[in-house]
């Protein structure tokens, strides 16, 4: 394994999440599709949402929807602001800091049902 | 103090697959690694090959994979190692044997930038004139001694050995923003091309293994910038 430092766990973060994200983009798009198999199929099929595993798969979603976007935007400006190459590793930790202010509450409120 | 080198080795005539190797050597903490290496084949076997020349940092040659990064073994010390090395030759190059590589397509993407200067227009009775600040522009791409520690850093270039890689992007830079050079619409058609600079992901490996301390990422970034603002 090659160690790599801020920029190379960045990137493999971006990848990940990304996948994930794009995966779950497919089952949506399988499981809007059933409509069309009426409300019956569509209705079994999206009460496995309902399931608390779902509700913490969808925690997972979350983080990974506002990784990629965070990340992105440290993306964005490494591209287009001329000293955002010189300021990456910064840009990084500070996006990991709004991470857990922005995910702590959103897990919170989502998991909270779970619980009573 | 004593030092426990672990050495990926690889003799294509007798070995099926790369094999490691530990030697147990005497060192200084201010010895560099090279001194370490030097003293592997000098007194305990003879048999290890690798790349060195000047010893000191300015041929590029012996650019390897020391403990996970790439470094100069003749500019990193024993010091800043710990007392277990692992030493690997340069990823994503074919190994030629143990921590010498065929270096043949990093050159071959080196050449394909046109890494020297084009001008065809008649020269001045005097020099080109340059002024500081148009030195200035590319004064860090002038460092390069083609070590090929930063292409070798990049996961796009193991993934894809076709990409052009961090170095050739560097060299081509160094002409490109030349106040004096004709000939960047030349370079930067092969910059543009499916396996130029649009390969970059932006990871900073090469950037942080340049032994030279070229910011290399911010070069490519330059270049990326520039085809999207002067050419569409
Ligand atoms: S031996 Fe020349 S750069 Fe290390």
């Amino acid at each position: 394994m090659y160690r790599g430092r801020e920029g190379m766990l960045s990137w493999m973060l971006h990848r990940v999440t990304g996948v994930g994200v794009l995966l779950f983009l497919l089952m949506h798009i399988v499981d809007t599709f059933l409509v069309g198999f009426g409300p019956e199929v569509y209705n079994t099929v999206l009460a496995i949402y309902k399931t608390p595993f779902m509700r913490v798969m969808e925690v997972f979603l979350v983080a990974a929807v506002l990784y990629h976007a965070l990340n992105g935007l440290r993306v964005i400006l490494v591209d287009f602001w001329s000293a955002g190459t010189r300021y990456q590793q910064q840009m990084f930790w500070a996006e990991m800091v709004l991470f857990v202010v922005l995910f702590i509450p959103a897990a919170y409120f989502m998991l909270k049902p779970l619980f009573g | 103090m004593q030092v426990r080198v672990r050495i990926r080795r690889y003799d294509p005539a007798q070995d099926q697959r790369p094999r490691y190797q530990e030697y147990v050597v005497d060192a200084e903490p201010e010895d560099r690694l090279l001194d370490v290496l030097n003293r592997i084949k000098w007194e305990i076997d003879g048999t290890l090959t690798f790349r060195r020349s000047c010893a000191h940092g300015v041929c590029g040659s012996d650019a390897m994979l020391i403990n996970g990064v790439n470094r100069l073994a003749c500019k990193v010390l024993v010091r800043d190692l710990g007392s277990t090395i692992t030493v690997e030759p340069l990823r994503g190059f074919p190994v030629v044997k143990d921590l010498v590589v065929d270096m043949t397509g990093f050159f071959k993407a080196y050449r394909a930038v046109k890494p020297w200067l084009i001008n065809d227009e008649t020269p001045p009775p005097t020099e080109r004139l340059q002024s500081p600040s148009e030195r200035e522009r590319f004064d860090d791409t002038t460092k390069c001694i083609l070590c090929a520690s930063c292409t070798t850093s990049c996961p796009s270039f193991w993934s894809n050995p076709e990409y052009i890689g961090p170095a050739a992007i560097v060299n081509a830079h160094r002409f490109i923003f030349d106040s004096r050079d004709r000939g960047a619409a030349e370079r930067l058609d092969v910059l543009n091309s499916r396996e130029g600079v649009w390969r970059c992901r932006t990871i900073f490996n090469c950037t942080d293994a340049c032994p030279r301390g070229i910011e290399v990422t911010r070069a490519i970034q330059d270049v990326k910038r520039l085809l999207l603002t002067e050419r569409v």
